[in-house]
């Protein structure tokens, strides 16, 4: 008989078998008979007036079929579409391109590249209109206003401001030390191997929608479609999209973005299956970007190294339309999580977003909403307040860490913070790494000229959204859901609101549910990414799924337990009140032998269920989490610099994680090596930028460096285990906690090695060629 | 405008008309069926669309399917053997050496590949046969365990018909 295992085994994955062999069904995958293929002419401008737009070459194509512009969608009430965060945005321009690569027009044809080849036809006759890339230009008085589409007649889209003002600048006045520094954290895109696209297959004669889409949330996918496009007869219970597997995520596939909309109205408007495929180059320039915060922040200190008081001022660069991926009132996703780990009695911290002339931008990065910003800034703050006060960057941390006994802690910026141990997380990570003979190692190599850097990063994550009262998405409240339905020979199907794109769901969830009614995983299916079958869930993104939908599988599972012990009494004729549960079976207290299996009590409930109670064994849960979560965790970096070239080699990174409870450790490992992978990506690679005429630098992999298996040290991980107090499983959430503290260990690192030759910060990416022009600029190098 | 091509794909032989410009991992995905390879990107950094190319490991994004003509190939579908997953497919799921499993199929045949010219590589040596290959999810750790796994194994058991060939 298949074994349960449950919480805290290193089960292999359910998933994998489908995907070693090849035989994972992925966006592309879908083929359907009839289907037609649309494809994307964008712009070569990143901000113009189109004159007109000339479609004849492309018609003349043989296979092409049509040619869509923003003014035939217009007909339809469909040039714009509503985003996520209260803004809208093109979905082809009746007369204005804002960005470059951005969609101009669609072309439908009967082949692949029969699509591409009438895309390539198209003729536009563009008229270049002056372009703003940098924020804080388009702030300016006299920039070009790009969103003449709005009432408000300037490049500001919102102000956004937490913490007591006051009394954080009455902290800084009086403060014994002050120490500011800005910090750039660039533009960077998620690039999930597989890009995005969609199947869109309306059926003329159901009047019914399929859309098999690369996304993280259907179900919102599903309500947003039937309030964008009910006037065209869309109903919501006539929408079904299905979310395939899925080839990574990472935020990136959170969005609506145009291609989706166009191949749906295509499909209605031919009542033949389309499909749309990005490309990686139209993915990586023109799909949501993350991050893109200028921030200024500034520490105010006593002198004994004891931190009083954070302020930080950001200015946030969205690209043309405010599409982030927040929770509705957030503009500036859970930023205020920036006091970190320390105990701060008074913080501020305010931001303003911004227009430009690049594509939307604010998304995530796998990490819950603007929760990297604000780590990487109370990280990269406390490394320059310790250095500048001559105290160790470890001690420093574990003398203004939060208490353990402080928690349930309330942070000065208004988040409860459910449990941590940072002492404890930090003490492991330096007791693994060798700290006190890396620090002996680090003088001597000094002493000799040679640049050795130290770097720590004790993050505290927020994740797990989100409590009813303040998160929604859209105004659907971030809740999610479970159901569980328990076969008569005792075998499961699980459906779930969430979506996996590898973080193996199937495997984790089935997991919960043996732990919780001792059915083995074998014996258990989870499915997820129908809404035609799943209940309605928010989605994958911001670690929630693991908070929320794992929640909601136990809380779901609880609830089969409960009808379980009443048919239980049935079968063993005994009291509910004289029955004890041990995994997998009920039994008479003091009688072990008089039991009833969950296998035996699932038989029953089929086919010998006591009268007055209903049929089946299957339960439904929607969970409302009462609070975030918040994981934590202590990073230590090394590296050495090559003085000659400025090249940073990492030689060692231990990341002790603490997430709450573990399900999978095997799969908690995993998420973290890939979480540092995308830590360390920003950290020293990845960076989009643009020329002052808002041409892209880096739209394609030839440009965009990911890491490859070169780059990646070999990470060292550890544990330490501080259950959450609110989750039914005391889990927390782990998909993105490396993501989120590994950029400021790393620059922590590398100022950490320079700070003797007074180095005090360098942007990240940290390129060779920045370590390099610091090094000559101070003699170091020639 | 089609060019007749003959190739043979994980040991069946195939004939079809295709157009010049048509690349292999199309022909291989569109024509032939087998989706497990994967495309990622347009300019061969990713290596999602790897396939065993008369024992050479290729990105079958930048062939053209008429160069494959008279050429013998493996897609990760050739891979497991009866019914019987090789090494380095049992590497990837003992190892946990994948998540969303779409870099997978290319990154398992640039491991066979590797495995086939260096059948005991460190793990240098493992990295740097998988550097043409892109994960997003793994970390790479993960990854390289694997391939070692499957280095164990292939180095301890009797050569098997078929797996370790070389063309």
């Amino acid at each position: 008989m298949a074994q349960v295992h449950g919480m805290g085994h290193a089960v292999k994955r359910k998933e994998d078998p489908r995907f070693i062999r090849g035989k994972g069904t992925y966006i592309d995958d879908v083929k359907l008979p009839g289907m037609l293929y649309l494809d994307i002419v964008r712009s070569p401008y990143a901000h113009a007036t189109i004159k007109a737009i000339h479609p004849e070459k492309a018609l003349a194509i043989s296979g092409v079929l049509a040619v869509i512009t923003g003014k035939d969608l217009d007909k339809y009430g469909l040039a714009w579409m509503p985003t996520l965060m209260s803004d809208k945005q093109m979905v082809l321009p009746i007369d204005t391109v804002l960005y470059q690569a951005q969609e101009v027009a669609a072309v439908l044809a009967t082949e692949r590249y029969i699509a591409a080849d009438g895309a390539a036809a198209v003729e536009v006759d563009y008229e270049p209109l002056p372009v703003v890339v940098d924020p804080k230009k388009a702030l300016e008085p006299g920039a070009p206003i790009l969103r003449q589409d709005r009432e408000q007649k300037s490049n500001h889209i919102w102000h956004w401001q937490v913490g007591d003002k006051d009394a954080t600048d009455k902290a800084f006045r009086g403060a014994e030390v002050t120490v500011k520094q800005d910090l750039y954290i660039p533009r960077i895109h998620v690039s999930s191997i597989e890009t995005c696209g969609c199947v869109a297959r309306w059926d003329p004669v159901e009047g019914k929608l399929t859309l098999w889409m690369t996304t993280q949330a259907p179900h919102a996918v599903r309500t947003v479609i039937a309030l964008v496009a009910g006037h065209l007869g869309l109903a919501e219970h006539k929408i079904r999209v299905i979310s395939p597997d899925i080839g990574g995520g990472f935020g990136g596939k959170v969005p609506v973005y145009p291609g989706y909309v166009v191949a749906i109205a295509a499909s209605v408007l031919t009542g033949k299956p389309v499909k749309w495929i990005e490309d990686r180059m139209e993915n990586i320039q023109a799909d949501s970007f993350a991050r893109d915060y200028h921030i200024t922040a500034e520490v105010a200190a006593k002198k004994d190294g004891t931190l009083t008081a954070l302020r930080v001022k950001t200015v946030a660069d969205h690209g043309a339309f405010d599409a982030a991926a927040n929770p509705s009132k957030f503009p500036a996703g859970l930023f205020s999580i920036c006091t970190g780990s320390y105990d701060f009695q008074t913080a501020f911290a305010e931001v303003d977003g911004v227009y430009t002339n690049k594509p939307p931008g604010g998304i995530a990065y796998r990490c819950s909403f603007r929760v990297t910003e604000a780590s990487y800034t109370i990280e990269r703050m406390a490394d320059i307040v310790a250095h500048q006060l001559g105290l160790d960057p470890a001690e420093f941390r574990l003398k203004n860490f939060i208490r353990p006994e402080a928690f349930p802690y309330k942070s000065a910026l208004g988040w409860t913070y459910d449990s941590g141990n940072y002492h404890g997380a930090l003490k492991k990570a330096m007791e693994k790494i060798g700290y006190a003979e890396l620090r002996k190692e680090q003088a001597e190599k000094r002493k000799r000229g040679e640049l050795m850097g130290i770097g720590i990063s004790s993050f505290t994550e927020i994740v797990g959204a989100g409590p009813s009262q303040t998160f929604d998405i859209l105004g659907l409240k971030m809740f999610d859901s479970a159901e569980i339905r328990i076969h008569p020979t005792g075998k499961a199907v699980a459906r779930f609101g969430t979506k996996s794109q590898g973080q193996g769901h199937e495997t984790t969830y089935a997991q919960i549910i043996a732990h919780e009614l001792g059915i083995p995983e074998d014996d258990i299916v989870v499915e997820e990414g129908d809404t035609d079958t799943a209940p309605y869930g928010l989605g994958t993104y911001a670690s929630r799924s693991t908070p929320v939908a794992g929640a909601a599988g136990a809380m779901a599972a609880r609830k089969i337990r409960e009808k379980a012990k009443k048919i239980a009494a049935h079968l063993l004729e005994a009291s509910e009140t004289d029955l004890e549960w041990e995994r997998g079976k009920f039994y008479v207290k003091g009688s072990p032998d008089r039991a009833k299996t969950i296998q035996d009590i699932a038989f029953a409930a089929y086919t010998n269920h006591p009268q007055g109670l209903e049929a089946g064994l299957e339960a439904v849960a929607y969970y409302d989490p009462p609070n975030l979560t918040f994981p934590f965790g202590s990073y230590i970096c090394v590296v050495d610099i090559d003085k000659g070239t400025g090249e940073v080699k990492i030689r060692r990174f231990v990341a002790v994680d603490d997430c709450g409870n573990i399900i999978n450790p095997m799969i908690v490992e995993g998420q973290i090596h890939g979480g540092l992978t995308m830590g360390l990506a920003p950290a020293l690679y990845e960076e989009i930028t643009y020329d002052e005429d808002g041409n892209i630098r880096g739209g394609s992999f030839m440009d965009y460096l990911l890491p490859t298996a070169m780059e990646t040290p070999k990470w060292e991980t550890d544990k330490t285990t501080t259950p959450s107090p609110h989750h039914p499983l005391g889990a927390k959430g782990v998909g993105e906690s490396a993501t989120v503290g590994a950029p400021a260990a790393i620059a922590n690192a590398v100022v950490d090695a320079l700070w003797h030759l007074g180095v005090r910060h360098i942007d990240i990416p940290i390129t060779p060629w920045k370590v390099w022009k610091e090094l000559r600029g101070r003699g170091v190098t020639e | 405008m089609g060019n007749r091509i003959k190739v043979t794909v994980n040991g069946s032989v195939h004939e079809a008309e295709v157009e010049p410009r048509l690349l292999l991992v199309h022909f291989i995905r569109e024509v032939l069926g087998l989706t497990g390879t994967h495309v990622g990107c347009d300019t061969t950094n990713c290596g999602a669309c790897t396939v065993i190319m008369d024992g050479r490991a290729v990105k079958s994004c930048t062939v053209f399917a008429v160069q494959a003509d008279g050429r013998e190939m493996m897609t990760v579908e050739g891979l497991a053997k009866d019914g019987q997953l090789h090494p380095i497919q049992e590497g990837f799921y003992e190892k946990h050496g994948l998540q969303c499993g779409f870099c997978t199929p290319g990154m398992m045949m640039s491991a066979y590949a590797l495995l086939q010219r260096t059948p005991h590589p460190s793990e240098g040596e493992i990295r740097w046969g998988i550097s043409g290959n892109l994960c997003r999810c793994t970390g790479y750790v993960n990854i390289v365990e694997a391939v070692k796994f499957a280095a164990e194994k292939l180095g301890s058991a009797p050569a098997a018909g078929g797996e370790r060939r070389s063309s």
